[in-house]
């Protein structure tokens, strides 16, 4: 089955402004005044960095690429584009929005948050991600969710960027009833 | 087997790191690439990741170099693995063990890679053909053969300071016949593509053949460095006066040790690089190797973010290999 475009450019910067209303309001309700963020490579980097501007955040996006905190390194070894994590700001006590594209396994989040707490304690971590979908293996779960696609086992979902970000959908459809 | 076969898997993706010879532009850079994740690491409060978790890397030394088997060590335990460390020369060796007799001993206390230092040339392609599968070897300096991890750590301090390759003038000062250094030096910045490669040296510390390694020669240091962008400086090791390849140490510092009168013939901006130990007043003088201009310690530190690069992305693919 070939790819199929799922969302273009413009859909999905509304989908991050409903996103940013959530987060602030979520935020708000938790009295986090001063938070910080953190977008996973590549494209939760991409969501984030609108996220980051629309909520106006003062210290600088951090970005995290997962690729030494992998639990598939020993089958797939090493990611040969890995890139390196930046954290512009002291992790020690601060409320953090972590920021993906796809949740899916849910084994991306928690190699970030073991990364994050290398560079400190955090005084939280709260979880944007733009797509959730069905299939986690561990017991992680958004806080703010953009979309929740109805996909099939096979399907496979992912966010193309940065300009123009298209959200594409590969795979089988055909069980899509059972998922 | 060739030496590309033998150092890359089907995939083109590292097994073994043996010499510089056999690589492409790409995988050179991917090498690079990855360090450059790694030399991040130490600003976090936690320096270490998690990636060889549960792996047992072997320093085999049969030749004693505190210093590299120190930063190999750190970049081991940096990447979460345990180490253990064998200085042969003092152990089996010398009650008449075999290398191959000493390899299979530590293989059977399950090692996933070993770090081979060997003052014979070709031990760590010899231990590399002969270790089981899933076992990766990192050669850590062989006889007058290959420094590989020295040489892409140059490169590495290259880039970061100069940026791109290509236009780059580069030259390599000192006794290039006796070290391995400076051939994978060569070989390493002839694939990444700079612009010209010169070797500046006695001809009594020049192999016979070394045009043919894609260099240009001087034996007089002012005319070639003239507008080069990197010095590299080598180590003089003592026992070269002592075959009468040099008349004395003095008159090779007079010849081509390098000061900063002759360090103003290279560009300005020209930084000047050496492996270690320095021998202050032989190859090089106190006001060089503590000025501006050298990146002599920085070299060090980034020694330990390539070794990290190539241990974890050999130990990687080699475990993918076994399907664990």
């Amino acid at each position: 089955m070939s790819n199929r475009s799922f969302m273009q450019h413009q859909a999905i910067l509304d989908l991050i402004q409903g996103m940013a209303r959530i987060t602030r309001r979520h935020l708000r309700d938790k009295c986090i005044n001063r938070p910080a963020m953190i977008g996973i490579h590549t494209g939760g980097v991409w969501v984030a960095e609108r996220l980051h501007q629309l909520l106006q955040i003062e210290p600088p996006l951090g970005k995290l690429d997962i690729s030494f905190y992998r639990d598939d390194f020993t089958r797939i070894g090493m990611n040969p584009q890995v890139k390196p994590s930046q954290i512009p700001f002291a992790v020690e006590d601060q409320h953090i929005v972590l920021v993906d594209d796809v949740i899916q396994s849910g084994r991306t989040i928690r190699a970030a948050m073991n990364e994050i707490f290398d560079f400190g304690r955090p005084a939280s971590i709260t979880l944007v991600t733009l797509i959730e979908r069905s299939g986690r293996e561990l017991p992680i779960q958004p806080d703010i969710i953009g979309l929740e696609p109805p996909l099939a086992d096979d399907e496979h979902i992912r966010l193309l960027g940065p300009d123009p970000l298209i959200l594409q959908i590969s795979g089988d459809p055909g069980n899509r009833g059972d998922a | 087997m060739s030496i590309e076969q033998l150092q890359t898997d089907e995939h083109g993706r590292l097994r073994h790191f043996l010499s510089i010879e056999g690589f492409r532009r790409e995988q050179l850079l991917q090498i690079l690439d990855t360090a450059e994740s790694f030399a991040m690491l130490p600003g976090r409060q936690v320096k270490k990741v998690p990636l060889l978790r549960g792996k047992i890397i072997t320093n085999l030394f049969f030749e004693n170099s505190t210093r590299t088997r120190t930063t190999f060590e750190l970049a081991a335990k940096l990447l979460s693995a345990d180490v253990i460390n064998f200085n042969i020369d003092v152990s089996a060796t010398s009650k008449g063990e075999t290398l191959l007799d000493t390899l299979r001993n530590i293989e059977a206390m399950h090692s996933d890679m070993f770090v081979v230092r060997h003052s014979a040339s070709g031990a760590a392609h010899f231990i590399a053909r002969h270790a089981a599968p899933g076992v990766s070897i990192i050669n850590a300096g062989d006889g007058c053969h290959a420094h590989p991890t020295q040489a892409m750590l140059d490169m590495f301090t290259i880039r970061r300071y100069k940026g791109d390759f290509t236009p780059l003038r580069i030259a390599i000062v000192g006794d290039v016949q006796h070290s391995r250094v400076a051939r994978s030096q060569i070989m390493a910045l002839n694939i990444l593509g700079v612009s010209e490669v010169r070797v500046i040296a006695p001809r009594t510390l020049l192999p016979a053949d070394v045009r043919t390694l894609g260099v240009h020669v001087f034996h007089d240091l002012e005319q070639g460095l003239k507008d080069v962008d990197v010095v590299i400086m080598l180590r003089l090791q003592h026992e070269r006066m002592d075959n009468a390849l040099l008349p004395s140490a003095h008159e090779y510092f007079q010849l081509y040790g390098l000061t900063a009168e002759r360090l103003e013939y290279a560009k300005p901006d020209a930084i000047v690089m050496h492996p270690g130990p320095i021998n202050r007043g032989v190859e090089i003088t106190s006001e060089v190797a503590d000025g501006p201009q050298s990146v002599i310690l920085q070299q060090v530190s980034y020694g330990i973010a390539i070794r990290m690069a190539v241990m974890s992305m050999a130990l990687g693919n080699s475990s993918g290999e076994q399907g664990s």
